[in-house]
C-alpha cells in the first residue's frame, strides 16, 4: 500500500511536468490549429540556458527567471521569423517547420553545449519528506508547476492582454475589429509557451539529467496528456497531464515495467483517438462536407 | 463641411474575382448614409474594403487623411467600428469580456463608466452580464455586436445589416436606439441594409449598388419617393 501512494505521489510530480509542457502546446494550438513537435526542444534549449545562467554564479531563481525571460524573448522571434510567413500555408507546410525547428533546435544544442549527459542542480532539499512519501525534489516541483499554471490562469483570465490573447484565439477577425493586434498576441502566446517549458525543463532536469534529447519523451507523455484531456483545453491539458504523469508510473510499477513505461502514452494517444477524439474536456467540432 | 469619409474609385477583390468596380461615395460628418442592394451587390465588401478586410484599389480617406492599405487594427484604432455580417460575436466569452474587448484600445476606468451608458441602451445585456455570449439570442447579439462597436467610441460606424434575422420588434428597438446613439454621440453611420424602407427612413444619403457598381445614388427622402426607383430596385 506504501508503494502504491508513493507511485501516485511521484507520479503527480511528473505530471505536473507534463501538464506545463501539455499547457504550452495547447496555448499554442488554440491559436494556430497545429502541435509545435518543437516544444520540447525549445524546452530543452532553455534548460541548457539556466544552467549557462547559474554557472555563471547567478542564484538558482534568479537563473530560472532569467532563462523564462530569454525562452519568451526567443520564443517571440520564433513566432515572428519563422512561423509568419506560414501563416496562411496548407497544414503540411507549418508541419514542416515544425519539425524543421525540431531537428535545428536539437542539433544547435548538441553543437553549443556538446552531447554529454550534464547534471542538473535542483533548489530543493536532497531528503525524504512525509515519511518517505515525497522527496524534497519531487515536492518543490510539484509547488513550482502549480504556481506557473496558476499564474498563467490569473493571466488568462484577469488581465486585458490576457483577454485579449484568448480573443485573438477563438475569433480572429472579431479581434481585429475591436483594433486587438491579433499577430502580437500570437507571438506573445509562443513566448509565453516557451517561457512555461523553460521551467518544465528546469523542474524536470534533475531528475532525468540534462543532454539534447531530453524532453523527447517527455513531450510525448504531454502530448499524451494534452489529447487527453481535450487538445483545445487549457484545462484539460493540465489535468490530462497529471494524469498521465500517474498512469504512466502506476503502469510502469505494476503492469507494463520501466522498460516500457514509453509505450503507455501511446497507448493513451491511441485509446484517445479512437474513442474519444475531443478528449475529457475538449469541443466537439462538427463540420459539413 | 469636408465628409468624414470619402471614397473614391474603389476597386475590391477576392483572390482573382474583382467584386466592386469603381465606387465613389462619401459619408458626411455626423449623417448617416445607406447602402442598399441585392444579395451579392457587394455591400458587405464594400465595408470590408473600408476596413481593409479585403485586397482594394482607389482612395479611401477618413477626414482627409488615408486609410487604404492600412491594417485592420490600426483602421479601427482611428475610430472606425465595424458590425459585421453574422455579428461578429466571441462565442465562447461572456457578455462582459465581449464588453472588455470593445473598449480594448481604451483607458480602462474611461471604459467602465461607458458600461452604464451602453446598459442604459441595452438593459438586457446587464441582466445577461456574466452570461456566455453564445447563449444568447439573435437580437441579444445584434446588441452586443453594436455595444462592442460603440465602446470603441468611434468617429465612423459601419453597420452590416443590423436587421437581419431579428423579429420586427426588435429591430424597430435597434433602430430606436440607433438613432438616440446617433444624437448623443454624434456618430456618423455608414447603413447596410436589406430592408430598404427601414433604411431610406433612418438615412439622409444613399445609394444603391448592384453586381459592384453604383447604379443610383442621392438623398434618401428623394429616393423613397421615386416610384420607379422603389419598384425597380427597392421591391416595395
Amino acid at each position: 500500500m506504501e508503494g502504491f501512494i508513493h507511485q501516485i505521489v511521484s507520479g503527480i510530480a511528473t505530471g505536473g511536468i507534463y501538464a506545463s509542457v501539455a499547457l504550452a502546446l495547447v496555448m499554442i494550438y488554440q491559436a494556430t490549429h497545429h502541435v509545435n513537435f518543437a516544444q520540447g526542444e525549445m524546452a530543452t534549449f532553455s534548460t541548457y540556458i539556466a544552467l549557462v545562467l547559474i554557472n555563471l554564479g547567478l542564484p538558482y531563481w534568479v537563473a530560472l527567471v532569467g532563462a523564462f525571460a530569454i525562452s519568451f524573448v526567443v520564443g517571440v522571434l520564433i513566432e515572428r521569423v519563422l512561423m509568419r510567413p506560414v501563416t496562411n500555408a496548407p497544414v503540411l507546410t507549418s508541419v514542416g517547420v515544425f519539425i524543421g525547428l525540431l531537428l535545428i533546435v536539437n542539433s544547435m544544442i548538441g553543437w553549443i553545449f556538446d552531447y554529454t549527459i550534464k547534471q542538473f542542480p535542483s533548489p530543493f532539499p536532497d531528503k525524504s519528506l512525509m515519511g518517505g512519501f515525497v522527496s524534497g525534489h519531487e515536492l518543490g516541483s510539484t509547488g513550482v508547476t502549480l504556481a506557473v499554471l496558476i499564474l498563467v490562469y490569473l493571466f488568462f483570465r484577469h488581465t486585458r492582454l490576457g483577454l485579449a490573447m484568448r480573443a485573438a484565439a477563438f475569433n480572429p477577425t472579431s479581434s481585429r475589429l475591436v483594433g486587438v493586434r491579433v499577430g502580437w498576441m500570437l507571438a506573445l502566446g509562443w513566448g509565453l509557451a516557451a517561457g512555461i517549458g523553460a521551467v518544465a525543463g528546469c523542474m524536470v532536469a534533475p531528475v532525468v539529467f540534462l543532454d539534447p534529447n531530453m524532453m523527447a519523451g517527455i513531450l510525448l507523455y504531454a502530448f499524451a496528456g494534452a489529447l487527453l484531456g481535450g487538445i483545445d483545453s487549457p484545462l484539460g491539458a493540465v489535468l490530462g497531464g497529471f494524469l498521465v504523469g500517474i498512469i504512466e508510473n502506476l503502469g510502469g510499477a505494476y503492469i507494463v515495467g520501466t522498460e516500457l513505461k514509453l509505450t503507455m502514452a501511446l497507448i493513451i494517444i491511441i485509446a484517445v483517438l479512437t474513442l474519444k477524439p475531443s478528449g475529457l474536456m475538449g469541443r466537439k467540432v462538427y463540420s459539413r462536407v | 463641411m469636408s465628409p468624414l469619409l470619402e471614397v473614391k474609385g474603389l476597386h475590391a477583390a477576392y483572390g482573382e474575382t474583382k467584386v466592386l468596380h469603381g465606387l465613389d461615395f462619401a459619408v458626411q460628418q455626423g449623417g448617416v448614409t445607406a447602402l442598399l442592394g441585392a444579395n451579392g451587390a457587394g455591400k458587405t465588401s464594400t465595408l470590408r474594403a473600408i476596413c481593409g478586410m479585403v485586397r482594394t484599389q482607389g482612395e479611401i480617406s477618413l477626414s482627409g487623411k488615408s486609410i487604404a492599405g492600412m491594417a485592420t487594427e490600426d483602421i479601427v484604432r482611428l475610430g472606425v467600428a465595424h458590425v459585421p455580417d453574422g455579428r461578429g460575436t466571441f462565442m465562447e466569452l461572456t457578455v462582459e469580456e465581449n464588453m472588455r474587448l470593445g473598449a480594448y484600445t481604451r483607458p480602462a476606468r474611461e471604459a467602465t463608466a461607458d458600461f452604464e451608458k451602453m446598459f442604459g441602451y441595452f438593459p438586457r445585456l446587464k441582466e445577461r452580464y456574466r452570461q456566455q455570449a453564445g447563449t444568447l439570442s439573435g437580437g441579444e447579439q445584434q446588441m452586443l455586436a453594436i455595444t462592442r462597436a460603440l465602446l470603441l467610441r468611434p468617429r465612423l460606424l459601419l453597420l452590416d445589416e443590423p436587421s437581419f434575422g431579428l423579429a420586427p420588434l426588435i429591430v424597430r428597438e435597434i433602430f430606436d436606439i440607433m438613432g438616440r446613439v446617433r444624437e448623443e454621440a454624434g456618430v456618423s453611420i455608414l447603413l447596410v441594409e436589406q430592408n430598404a424602407s427601414l433604411a431610406l427612413e433612418f438615412a439622409e444619403d444613399a445609394f444603391l449598388l448592384e453586381t459592384g457598381r453604383i447604379v443610383i445614388s442621392g438623398k434618401a427622402a428623394d429616393i423613397g419617393k421615386d416610384e420607379g426607383i422603389r419598384r425597380s430596385y427597392l421591391g416595395y
